[in-house]
């Protein structure tokens, strides 16, 4: 039986698409047979991200509406054969789906893999909703700004209500928060929100921190999620953030301030 | 006397319907048979033309009230004596009601046929008037931004409630955690209600719809606090 990850925040921007790809990747390389599916339909980037994007032939709102089967849309990836995609429909808008279409995928999906993300759009319409109503678990996607917390939160209250295991009164959905575009030294010059400020105000279990890092951006341009940036301290703390998620004991790295060789010679904290 | 068919099934013979008809009612207030006599005279002298034939209700309810027994059949001679015809009988007891009818004269209630069906309500609803207070509301987990909670009585929170979030209730609202949102208590009317936070830092507080924001009011962070009305303004105290 999948487990179902939506990966969401109300904010745009903050990094959803980025993780997704990356926990997605993450967890295909553990071993485990995972799918990753765009939600943002009419505004697809997910393919663009993992890489995938020239050989997209049938997207999510052709299986929904029967006119692929999933095996025709589903794409593999190239750098781990545990991992897929299903990418969204470029033509379309988020009218074309249906929760009842979105509960079919999943559940076809369900039977041959064990982890499936997705990544929901910005906002709390249609796309987000439908993107997030058959989770079991959520990453909340949070930079450390006002705005960005503030739709976190309401994007929480929603999770709590509007999800199919609120409406059919099971087990809630699993919150995590996940901090993302965390820089230490802006944080020490109070500029901005540290991870104590933003748990006070969400209340919620921390599953990682990933530092501010140019290496983002390197890896959209590239195509390869930037959990295949080893070397990088976003690819590093993305594999903290799977182990973490799977169960291992895994200190935060990138929450105090990088140390440079001169602070590193005189010790200090 | 014909018990032909085919003439049973024909036209009715009568047909029943209620009129009102207006019955002079002889309320007793003594049961000294002679002075009853006595007025009852005086009455019809009085009015003979209206007296005379006339159909009365008798109501001897204030008699009973005082437990003064009163011989109806006498009564009844009495009154026929004067003319009047006795149809009824009000407020009488057991004893009376079923002496009444032996002399061909029906009992009536104390109240109007219909009262009578309405008292019958009012009975049920002092008993269920003392209203089930409204329970409280207990919240255990956070109110999130954009949510909105009401409650009819007390509201008690124990968790924070998120910038945006609203909470109302027409009782009490306690908050034993940070309140960040806007807190509405005493709705619509209630100025009694108080608003108990163990940190303020909301958005806009009110009572039974008298209202500050954030920008008016200086709070002690982190301090618990109570907040209460007094003529038509807002005080915060420190617990």
């Amino acid at each position: 039986m999948a487990r179902i990850i939506v990966v969401t925040s109300g904010k745009g921007g903050v990094g959803k698409t980025t993780t997704s790809a990356a926990i997605a990747m993450g967890l295909a390389k553990k071993g485990h047979k995972t799918a990753v599916i765009d939600f943002d339909v009419g505004l697809r980037n997910l393919d663009l991200i993992m890489g995938c994007e020239r050989r997209v032939i049938y997207d999510f709102i052709n299986v929904i509406n029967g006119e692929a089967s999933l095996n025709q849309a589903l794409i593999r990836d190239k750098n781990c054969n545990q991992l897929y995609i299903l990418p969204a429909s470029q033509t379309r808008d988020k009218d074309a789906l249906s929760q009842e279409g979105v509960g079919k995928v999943l559940e076809e999906l369900a039977k041959d893999f064990q982890y499936i993300i997705c990544d929901s759009p910005a906002g709390i319409e249609k796309g987000a909703q439908l993107a997030m109503y058959y989770a079991d678990d959520a990453f909340v996607v949070t930079n450390p700004e006002v705005s960005s917390v503030r739709d976190s939160d309401r994007m929480l209250g929603i999770l709590s209500s509007k999800s199919r295991r609120a409406e059919t009164n099971q087990e809630p959905i699993k919150e995590y928060l996940l901090l993302t575009r965390y820089s230490p030294e802006r944080v020490k010059l109070k500029e901005m929100l540290s991870v104590d400020d933003v748990q006070e105000i969400l209340s919620l279990h921390l599953l990682g921190v990933i530092p501010e890092s140019k290496s983002v951006l390197n890896a959209s341009n590239s195509g390869l999620p930037v959990i295949l940036d080893e070397k990088s301290d976003a690819g590093q703390a993305y594999m903290d953030v799977v182990a973490r998620y799977l169960g291992e004991e895994c200190p935060h790295r990138f929450i105090d301030e990088k140390k440079g060789l001169l602070g590193k010679l005189f010790g200090g904290r | 006397m014909s018990t032909d068919p085919r003439q049973l099934q024909g036209a009715p013979a009568l047909e029943i319907k209620t009129s009102t008809f207006s019955v002079p009612t002889l309320l007793l207030a003594s049961n000294n048979l002679e002075a009853i006599g006595q007025q009852l005279l005086q009455t019809v002298e009085k009015a003979p033309d209206f007296f005379t034939h006339s159909p009365v209700v008798l109501d001897v309810q204030a008699l009973n009230n005082r437990r003064l027994p009163i011989d109806l059949k006498k009564l009844c001679r009495l009154v026929r004596d004067v003319g009047m015809f006795p149809i009824g009988i009000r407020g009488g007891n057991e004893e009376q009601n079923a002496l009444a009818l032996k002399l061909a004269i029906p009992n009536y209630s104390t109240h109007h046929p219909v009262a009578a069906e309405l008292a019958k309500p009012k009975a049920a609803p002092p008993q269920a008037a003392p209203a089930p207070s409204p329970a409280v509301k207990l919240l255990t987990l956070p109110v999130r931004s954009g949510q909105r909670i009401y409650a009819e009585g007390d509201l008690i929170v124990l968790a924070p409630v998120s910038a945006g979030a609203e909470v109302i209730a027409e009782g009490n609202i306690h908050i034993y955690s940070t309140l960040r949102g806007r807190a509405l208590a005493g709705v619509p009317n209630n100025t009694d209600a108080r608003i108990f936070c163990s940190d303020l830092q909301a958005e806009l507080i009110s009572i039974a719809g008298n209202y500050q924001v954030s920008s008016n009011f200086s709070a002690p962070k982190g301090k618990p606090v109570q907040i209460y009305l007094q003529e038509q303004s807002l005080i915060i105290k420190d617990i």
